[in-house]
């Protein structure tokens, strides 16, 4: 079963060398033990674009479909049997790289 | 046999029985609504069956085959609406039952699964009354004072959630299981609370069915995790806390307090059992958690025949030790008031009083307040705290007797 674990965070700071090794060191955790599906780390909301094509013609928007102060900063996709494991590694993850971590299931 | 009879026979197997039946589908299917809903239809066929063809000699191992079936049943119905999902599941199914050992663990499975802590608290405690308690939807909500529907809302969207996120079925491993238990046992806590000081103003101020669940259903973990002294803590503060039950409300419906009530009202049989408990844990010398403490004060309360016979020393020593455990300000309130009783009311205020800020929407705390300032003689002030009180109060019984005290004020 996969899950995302969202990195939550509210500022457009880039980690820290401190975080960037703890993430490193939880990586290579992730993929040693099988869990390693995807991860990456995601620009800022200024650099999103919404694009509309429901209607005739597509419409572009400058920005995040959803102006809010905390936002999605990054990702990791990861295999894990249950949520127990799953939220185990989530807990993990928000150490590791110092941020709040959502934890969803894939359908 | 008589309809009574049969009757009072399904009553017990459905408060024996529930969590059982449930959790043992649930180890079968993998499904808590399947799970749920065969066992609620086994229980409308033994309603229908039993008193013609008489109750089966054990009810509990009829209602499991009975609920199988139904569950089969339900799974081949849908599995026609080309779910192939549901057809592997019948496939497990076939398996040869396991043995009834495996049963007890089943339901620690189902409840630890009920208190997951990826569930909110509120949904663990409606959760757990379904699942494990037995309580419909409609009694659920009542007993929570929300609509029926938000009520199936929330336990849909429970159930649809252990599903999709994969909550697992399993008791936690031993290094989680500290953790996971105290959640278990804040879920039974609630509902005893609630049970015991009922909010609303058209319920009981004392809901006997709640508490009656709570007890029952903190038993029924003690007899699966007997080694654990925070389960044995709560089921001794749950039954010295019932035994003072029928004492606290008076047939007028106004609380009364500790200091006035009846002690020949109080059960003694609850009480000897409780005593019992806190003196396993007592000898069994390990640090206690804050139930175990909990629990021993409400021992020294009940061991006094009179209130001036109350070790109020030994009260606020236990109290000390629940401070260094919790230093919630709650915690704190209800030290000051035993504090009240050894060194006087002026220091209990003065102690209050620090609390102002945490507690300023408490009707407890202003409650307190009123008393103290009563007692010290600021008349003015205590009327002040007496109707912040009555403002916040939300059990009838409470609310009736905060006001006749204030109104007793010169």
């Amino acid at each position: 079963m996969q899950y995302l674990l969202s990195v939550i965070f509210d500022a457009a700071d880039l980690a820290t060398d401190d975080e960037m090794a703890a993430i490193d060191v939880f990586n290579d955790r992730l993929q040693a033990e099988g869990h390693w599906v995807f991860a990456g780390g995601l620009g800022v909301p200024d650099t999103a674009t919404v694009i509309d094509n429901r209607g005739g013609e597509a419409l572009f928007t400058d920005g995040p479909f959803l102006e809010s102060k905390e936002f999605l900063a990054g990702f990791w996709i990861i295999e894990a049997p249950d949520l127990d494991v799953a939220l185990k590694l989530a807990a993990e993850g928000s150490k590791a790289c110092n941020r709040k971590v959502e934890v969803r299931p894939f359908l | 046999m008589s309809a009574i009879d049969v009757r009072a026979a399904i009553t017990r197997a459905h408060q024996q029985e529930w969590a059982r039946v449930v959790a043992a589908l649930t180890r079968r299917f993998g499904d808590l609504d399947i799970a749920e809903e065969a066992a609620a239809e086994a229980y409308a066929t033994a309603v229908e069956r039993w008193p013609a063809d008489g109750v089966p000699p054990n009810p509990g191992a009829w209602l499991t085959t009975t609920a199988h079936r139904k569950a089969i049943d339900r799974i081949r119905r849908e599995s026609k609406r080309d779910d192939k999902q549901k057809e592997a599941q019948l496939m497990y199914v076939d398996e040869p039952p396991e043995p009834l050992g495996a049963i007890d663990d089943d339901r620690l499975r189902l409840i630890f699964t009920c208190c997951h802590p990826a569930l909110a608290m509120e949904t663990r405690v409606a959760l757990t009354l379904r699942m494990v308690g037995g309580l419909t939807v409609p009694e659920i909500a009542r007993a929570f004072l929300v609509q029926e529907t938000a009520m199936e809302r929330r336990i849909t969207r429970a159930k649809a959630k252990i599903k999709d996120a994969r909550i697992p079925y399993r008791v936690p491993g031993a290094e989680d299981l500290p953790v996971r238990i105290s959640g278990v046992l804040a879920v039974l806590f609630l509902v005893f609370n609630e049970g015991y000081l009922a909010t609303g103003a058209g319920t009981d101020p004392v809901r006997h069915d709640l508490t009656a669940e709570a007890i029952r259903l903190t038993r029924l973990i003690r007899a699966l995790m007997p080694a654990d002294g925070e389960v044995v803590g709560l089921l001794a503060l749950m039954l010295l806390t019932e035994a003072r039950r029928t004492a606290r409300v008076s047939a007028s419906g106004e609380l009364v307090t500790l200091d006035e009530q009846d002690r020949g009202a109080w059960d003694p049989v609850l009480i000897a059992e409780g005593h019992r408990l806190v003196r396993e844990r007592i000898a069994a010398r390990v640090a206690p958690g804050r139930y175990q403490i909990l629990a021993a004060i409400s021992a020294v309360h009940t061991s006094a025949r009179d209130v001036r016979d109350t070790d109020w020393s030994q009260v606020v020593a236990l109290y000390n030790q629940l401070v260094r455990l919790d230093p919630s300000p709650i915690v704190a309130l209800n030290r000051a008031i035993a504090v009240a009783e050894l060194d006087g009311p002026e220091v209990a205020l003065a102690a209050v009083d620090r609390l102002g800020d945490p507690l300023a929407g408490y009707h407890a705390y202003h409650a307190t307040r009123a008393d103290l300032l009563r007692r010290v003689g600021r008349s003015r002030q205590s009327r002040e705290a007496y109707d912040r009180a009555i403002e916040l109060a939300r059990n009838t019984a409470e609310i009736a007797y905060l006001t006749r005290r204030r109104d007793q004020l010169g």
